[in-house]
């Protein structure tokens, strides 16, 4: 029997991803022994006419990180999800968009400005020398991708069967999902249901974590490097802002244990949409504060609330994106 | 393209009626725009009342979602602080309400758009008033047309 084919490809993403499946280590051997690796453009020479040349659902599985930047972006989510049988949302990016996502508190122009303009690392001479998507040389026409107004998740652009959060995904999580998905196609047993998150748990980080939780009353705010953090108590209850009660549980309150807060990769927790209202609930229910000014005297010490709250999760969250138009009418 | 979409956007705002949403708590600010609507005093047409049990239990995301559906602004009401049926159900709420606030204004959406009032079953009028000056709030800010993408 032909063996089940597996492609891997990264849009809008650091290549964390890409690592962090390297990192099941010898399983990797399991893996490449079950699967014929068809596209991992990161590790193996591939082009994307291969891909194109193959027959649509010809594809067992892909795990597609990345989110959806440019055109480029769009065009391979589109093509792989045609060519394969199930396409996983593989990490934080393009689940949710994650920091790349935190691009879209601006708009293509305010990127640009700044990345080809006002930015420090830009020479003098090339300074507002801005990228074309088409440019004319003597060879003929020569295209680079378009870049977009706003980043997109992948299943904004296309149809997703299910997802693995993370940023990265924790490798013994990854190992976890290639084994289930592994068993599943060799013993012909059904797959879980459509949208399904896997590699995760149902809870959220802070039943993974060990720290000693008390009746929380958060009086003042504090920025992890502002105090030292007691290794034992709950870092939210000692006023660091910390995103376990908004974040899904599944890499084992990694930063907690590292005395980090976490910062909420494995994105929203079951039943919940908006993982950054979601922290405006918990918050809420630990400010000591009785009044309006006690309360916005507290969380002024919160800096960026929304890349703090969004920082994985602002490109699925319920607004997807800062409004730049003026007409919410902001001063 | 963008021509079309601005004379549409202009003809809206010509005529732009606010949509609003308010979320009332059931013991007592439901009560109040009830007793209002009883008393055939006169309170604003754009306002769409929810009634909730509490103003507890409107969900941070119930006010984002209101507004991504459609809605110019949302309002929130509830037990004046000491009367919640639930004791402390609209403590919370003005915790939410302020850190709501802060999170809008770096979406790009005006905090004027949310508005939190107390009102208890017996103050119809306020809840009157309060409709009519929160819908010229929002006319006055104009049409909020999201954009998603
Ligand atoms: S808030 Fe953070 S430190 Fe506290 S219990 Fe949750 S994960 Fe642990
Ligand atoms: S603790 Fe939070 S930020 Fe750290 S790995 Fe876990 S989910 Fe991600
Ligand atoms: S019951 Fe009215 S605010 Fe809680």
């Amino acid at each position: 029997m032909a063996k089940p084919k597996l492609a891997l490809y990264w849009a809008a993403s650091c290549g964390g991803c890409e690592i962090a499946v390297v990192d099941i280590e010898e399983h990797l051997l399991e893996v490449a022994e079950f699967f014929d690796i068809v596209f991992w453009p990161c590790v193996m020479d591939f082009k994307y006419a291969d891909i194109e040349a193959m027959e649509d659902t010809s594809i067992d599985i892909t795990l597609f990180n990345g989110g959806i930047r440019t055109s480029e972006n769009e065009h391979l989510a589109k093509l792989l999800r045609a060519k394969s049988k199930v396409l996983v949302a593989f990490g934080s990016c393009a689940q949710e968009g994650c920091i790349p996502g935190l691009a879209n508190a601006y708009d293509k122009k305010g990127i640009y400005e700044f990345v080809y303009g006002t930015s420090p690392s830009v020479e003098e001479q090339s300074k507002y020398t801005f990228p074309v998507t088409c440019t004319e040389m003597p060879e003929g026409e020569i295209d680079i991708p378009e870049f977009r107004e706003t980043l997109q998740p992948l299943d904004k652009v296309v149809d997703v069967d299910y997802y693995v959060p993370g940023c990265p995904p924790q490798s013994n999580q990854i190992l976890i999902v290639l084994q289930t998905v592994m068993a599943i196609i060799s013993e012909g047993k059904e797959l879980p249901p459509r949208g399904t998150i896997l590699g995760a748990g149902e809870k959220t980080c802070c039943d993974e974590c060990p720290r000693e939780r008390k009746e929380k009353k958060i009086k003042e705010f504090f920025r992890p490097h502002e105090i030292i953090p007691r290794e034992d108590e709950c870092l939210l209850d000692q006023g660091i802002l910390c995103m376990g009660p908004a974040t899904r549980s599944g890499c084992g309150a990694l930063c907690v244990q590292a005395n980090v807060p976490c910062r909420g990769c494995y994105g929203a927790p079951v039943h919940v949409r908006d993982q950054g209202a979601k922290m405006i609930s918990a918050l809420a229910s630990v400010l000591e504060a009785e009044t309006p000014e006690e309360t916005r005297q507290i969380i002024s010490k919160i800096s960026d609330p929304l890349g703090s709250f969004y920082r994985f999760s602002l490109a699925a969250s319920t607004f997807c994106r800062v409004q730049l138009s003026g007409n919410g009418r902001n001063e | 393209m963008n021509e079309i979409m601005q004379k549409e956007k202009q003809a809206e705002t010509k005529t732009f009626e606010p949509r609003i949403v308010a979320f009332m708590c059931n013991w007592c600010s439901y009560s109040g725009a009830d007793l209002a609507g009883v008393s055939r005093m006169k309170s604003s047409p754009n306002i769409r009342i929810i009634r909730a049990m509490c103003s507890g239990r409107v969900d941070p995301s119930f006010v984002l979602r209101a507004f991504e559906l459609g809605a110019d602004g949302v309002m929130i009401a509830g037990c004046h602080y000491g009367d919640c049926h639930y004791i402390e159900g609209n403590f919370k709420t003005m915790r939410r309400v302020e850190l709501m606030k802060l999170m809008l204004q770096q979406f790009g959406i005006d905090k004027r758009r949310l508005r939190l009032e107390w009102i208890s079953a017996s103050e119809a009028e306020k809840y009157a008033q309060v409709s009519f000056e929160f819908t010229e709030q929002v006319r006055e800010l104009g049409p909020l047309n999201l954009r998603f993408n």
